[in-house]
C-alpha cells in the first residue's frame, strides 16, 4: 500500500496499469495477416442515420464473410475494419484518419451521409485511398477531376427527377405543379424539378414551398387547385409528404400525384391510409424486383442480395444496405484486377461498364464516378398499400 | 347557391356549365372558394391553437407562469390515444383515457418540477417548464422512437363540399369540441365553486388564503386543466397530423402566440388569437407564399407586443409580482 501513498506514485501506478491494457488490447485484436486485403467500412451506424448505416454495416460483413467462404479475392483473406461516424462529420474524419493511417486500408466504403462524405474526401484523396461513398449527394463525386479517387453507388435526386419526366412525357403531360419540401432534400429536388423542365418540355405552373414539420398544406394545393396543372410532384421525406396526399384527397384534387424516392418506404404508404392509393413514385427497383422481367439483369443480383439478407439478419431489407452492397462487389472487381494498389484500383473501377447491381447497372467512366442513369430508377403506383411495377 | 360541379376549377373549361360569372362585386366565384378553403383550413388550426393558447391562459393566471412543457402535452395526448386505440380500444374510450392520464402527467409534473422549486422566481420556474418539456419529449422519443403514428378520423374520411371549398369531418369535430371546451370552461369558472375559487386564488392569492381558498391546490388544479386541455387538442388534431414525438413544440409555440396575441388574462381572448392566428396562417401561406407560414404568426406576434403588449382584449396585468 505505501506505493499508492504519493499522488506521484498514483499516476505512476495508472500509468503503468494503462500500458498493460493497451498492449493487452493490442494483442487481443489479431492483427492483419500481411498478405490480409483489408479494406475500411465508414457508416453512421448509430445516431439518428442508423437505418442507413446499420443495413450498410450488416451487409458488408455479410458480403465480406461471403467472399472468404468463396476463397478470397486471388486467394487473399477479406477483412473488413468497420467504424461508426454517428452521422457526425468530425468523426467520419478522424475515423478515416484512422482507418488510412493505422488500419493501413486499401479502400474505404462509405460513409453513409453526404455531409459525412463530403468531410472525408480531402483525408482519402490525398492519401490516394479509393473512397466509394453509399450517400445521395450528386457533389460527392462531382467534378471528377478534381477527384479521381472518389466513387459512390446511391442513386441521386439528378436521376429521379429525370425518370419522373420520362414518365410524364410518355403519359403526354406538359404543365405540372411543384411542392416540396424546405428541407436540403427538398430544395436540391427542387433546383432539379426546375432544371431539368424545359429540356423535357415541361411547363411548371405553380411552385409552393412546405416545411418539415407541417401539418396543413391545403393553403399550397387550393392555390395549384387554380392552375392549368396536370399533375402535382410532391419533394420529401418523413410524414409531411402524406399531409399532402391527405389533403389533395380532401380537396378533391384528382390529377395525378407523383412523390420523390423519398417517399418509397413502407412508412408513407402507413402514414397516408387510404390517400396513398395511386401514388406515384419513383423507387429503386429492390422495391419491385418480383415484378421484373426476368430479363432484367439486376433482378438474380437483388434476389440473390435480399434473400441472404433476410436470411442472416431476419429484418426486412432496405435498399440502403444496397448501397453498401455495390460498392463492395465493385470494389472486389476492381481489386481482384488491380491488386492493393490505390491508383490502379480506382483505374480499374472506374472502367469497370455494364455492372448489374442491386441500385442499378453500373457504367463508370472517367467523367462520372457514379455510373447510374435515370434506369436505376423504376415507376411503381401504389395499389392497396403496395407496390405495383408501372413501366 | 354553387353551381353543382364535382371539381373545383370554378371556370367554363374545367366545369361544364359552370358560369365563370362575377359572384360579389367582381369577385369571380373560383376566388372565393379559394378563399373560403383558406378559412377552413386557418379555423380548424386555430381552434387547436386556440386549446393550446387556453392552457398557457390558464396557468399564467394561477401562477404568473408560462409553462413551456404544453406543446408536450398536446404530444402526449396525441401519442397515448394512438397507442390505446391501437390497443384495440374504441376511440371515444382511448380520447377519454388519454386526456385521464395526461391529466395526471400534468399533475406529476406541477408536484415534482414545479412545487419543488416554489420559492424560486417565475423567470425560473419557466425555465424550469422548459426543461420539463424537453426531458417529455425526450422520454416520448425513448418509448415511441421518431416514427409518426397514425389515428382514424372521429367521423369519416370523405370531405364535405361548402360552396367549392371543402372541409374534413374531423375540422368539424375540432371546431364544435373546441367551442363546448370553451363554453365548458368559461361556465364552470364563472358558476362553480371550485372555479370560482380557481379565479379568486389567480386574482389575489393573498386574499383567497384569507378566505380559505387553499391555493396551491388551485395552482395544481390549473396544471391539471391545462394538461387536460392539450391533451385533448392532440387527440383532435392527431388523425388530420399524426403523431410524432416532436409535434408539440411548435404547436405549442403557436399556442402561446395565440395566448399573447388574445390577452393571456382572458379565455375568449385567446379563442381570438388562435383563430386569429390561423387564419392569418392560412391566408398568407395561401396568398403570399407557402415559405411565409410561420414568419407571419412570428410576425403578428412581435406587432401585438409591440403595440398591445396586454393582448387584444386582456387588460394589463393586475398582478405586480
Amino acid at each position: 500500500m505505501h506505493l499508492l501513498k504519493s499522488p506521484g506514485s498514483w499516476s505512476r501506478a495508472l500509468g503503468w496499469l494503462a500500458a498493460v491494457v493497451l498492449l493487452t488490447g493490442a494483442m487481443l485484436t489479431s492483427p492483419a495477416q500481411a498478405e490480409d486485403i483489408v479494406i475500411g467500412g465508414l457508416f453512421s451506424i448509430t445516431g439518428p442515420q442508423s437505418y442507413l448505416g446499420e443495413p450498410e454495416r450488416n451487409t458488408l460483413e455479410m458480403v465480406v464473410a461471403e467472399i472468404n467462404a468463396k476463397g478470397g479475392i486471388n486467394g487473399k483473406n477479406v477483412k473488413a475494419v468497420i467504424y461508426d461516424d454517428e452521422g457526425d462529420a468530425n468523426k467520419a474524419r478522424l475515423n478515416a484518419s484512422k482507418l488510412i493511417d493505422k488500419d493501413k486500408v486499401i479502400a474505404i466504403i462509405g460513409p453513409s451521409l453526404t455531409p459525412t462524405s463530403m468531410a472525408i474526401i480531402d483525408i482519402t484523396q490525398p492519401a490516394k485511398v479509393p473512397l466509394i461513398s453509399c450517400a445521395a449527394g450528386v457533389n460527392i463525386t462531382s467534378p471528377v477531376q478534381e477527384r479521381p479517387f472518389v466513387f459512390k453507388t446511391a442513386q441521386t435526386d439528378q436521376m429521379a427527377v429525370a425518370r419522373i419526366y420520362q414518365y410524364l412525357q410518355k403519359q403526354k403531360i406538359n404543365k405540372i405543379a411543384i411542392i416540396t419540401v424546405s428541407s436540403s432534400f427538398g430544395v436540391s429536388g427542387k433546383d432539379q424539378l426546375i432544371a431539368q423542365a424545359p429540356p423535357a418540355g415541361l411547363e411548371i405552373v405553380a411552385q409552393e414551398v412546405f416545411g418539415e414539420k407541417d401539418t396543413d398544406m391545403t393553403p399550397q394545393l387550393t392555390n395549384i387547385r387554380t392552375t392549368p396543372a396536370q399533375a402535382v410532384i410532391c419533394w420529401g421525406t418523413g410524414p409531411a409528404p402524406a399531409i399532402v396526399a391527405k389533403n389533395m384527397k380532401q380537396l378533391g384534387l384528382t390529377i395525378p400525384l407523383i412523390q420523390s424516392h423519398g417517399a418509397a418506404s413502407k412508412k408513407f404508404i402507413e402514414y397516408a391510409g387510404e390517400a396513398a392509393e395511386g401514388i406515384i413514385l419513383p423507387a429503386g427497383k429492390i422495391a419491385v424486383y418480383k415484378d421484373l422481367p426476368d430479363s432484367d439483369p439486376q433482378k438474380a443480383v437483388i434476389k440473390n442480395y435480399v434473400e441472404k439478407y433476410e436470411a442472416q439478419f431476419k429484418t426486412p431489407v432496405s435498399g440502403f444496405g444496397g448501397y453498401a452492397y455495390d460498392a463492395f462487389n465493385l470494389l472486389a472487381q476492381a481489386v481482384s484486377k488491380a491488386g492493393t494498389d490505390g491508383t490502379k484500383i480506382a483505374q480499374e473501377l472506374q472502367n469497370i461498364k455494364n455492372f448489374p447491381g442491386v441500385s442499378g447497372i453500373f457504367n463508370m467512366s472517367p467523367e462520372d464516378h457514379n455510373g447510374l442513369g435515370p434506369d436505376a430508377f423504376v415507376m411503381v403506383k401504389i395499389d392497396k398499400g403496395e407496390w405495383k411495377l408501372v413501366e | 347557391m354553387a353551381p353543382p360541379c364535382p371539381a373545383f376549377f370554378w371556370t367554363e373549361q374545367q366545369c361544364a356549365g359552370g358560369p365563370g360569372s362575377p359572384l360579389i362585386s367582381g369577385i369571380p366565384l373560383e376566388k372565393l372558394a379559394e378563399l373560403l378553403q383558406y378559412l377552413f383550413s386557418g379555423l380548424t388550426n386555430g381552434a387547436i391553437y386556440a386549446l393550446i393558447g387556453i392552457g398557457f391562459s390558464i396557468i399564467f393566471n394561477a401562477t404568473a407562469i408560462i409553462n413551456f412543457a404544453q406543446g408536450e402535452f398536446v404530444m402526449l395526448g396525441a401519442l397515448v390515444a394512438i397507442a390505446l386505440h391501437s390497443l384495440g380500444l374504441s376511440l371515444p374510450l382511448a380520447f377519454g383515457l388519454a386526456v385521464s392520464a395526461v391529466t395526471l402527467i400534468g399533475l406529476v409534473f406541477e408536484r415534482l418540477a414545479i412545487r419543488s422549486a416554489r420559492e424560486a422566481t417565475a423567470i425560473s420556474l419557466i425555465i424550469i417548464t422548459v426543461g420539463g418539456g424537453v426531458l417529455i419529449k425526450g422520454l416520448a422519443m425513448l418509448i415511441w422512437g421518431k416514427d409518426a403514428y397514425t389515428l382514424p378520423p372521429f367521423s369519416g374520411q370523405e370531405p364535405l363540399v361548402f360552396a367549392g371549398a371543402t372541409i374534413l369531418p374531423q375540422s368539424l369535430w375540432i371546431m364544435a369540441l373546441t367551442i363546448l371546451l370553451v363554453v365548458g370552461l368559461e361556465a364552470f369558472l364563472h358558476f362553480t365553486i371550485l372555479g370560482k375559487a380557481m379565479r379568486a386564488a389567480s386574482f389575489n392569492p393573498v386574499a383567497a388564503r384569507l378566505v380559505g381558498i387553499r391555493v396551491s391546490q388551485m395552482v395544481q388544479f390549473s396544471f391539471a386543466l391545462s394538461a387536460a386541455l392539450g391533451a385533448a387538442a392532440g387527440v383532435l388534431i392527431a388523425p388530420i397530423t399524426l403523431g410524432v414525438y416532436d409535434m408539440g413544440t411548435m404547436l405549442g409555440l403557436k399556442g402561446f402566440c395565440a395566448a399573447v396575441i388574445g390577452g393571456l388574462g382572458s379565455i375568449f381572448g385567446v379563442v381570438l388569437g388562435g383563430l386569429l392566428l390561423g387564419v392569418a396562417e392560412a391566408l398568407a401561406s395561401g396568398l403570399i407564399s407557402s415559405g411565409y407560414r410561420d414568419a407571419v404568426a412570428f410576425l403578428i406576434l412581435l406587432l401585438v407586443l409591440f403595440f398591445r403588449p396586454q393582448g387584444l382584449i386582456g387588460r394589463r396585468p393586475s398582478r405586480s409580482s
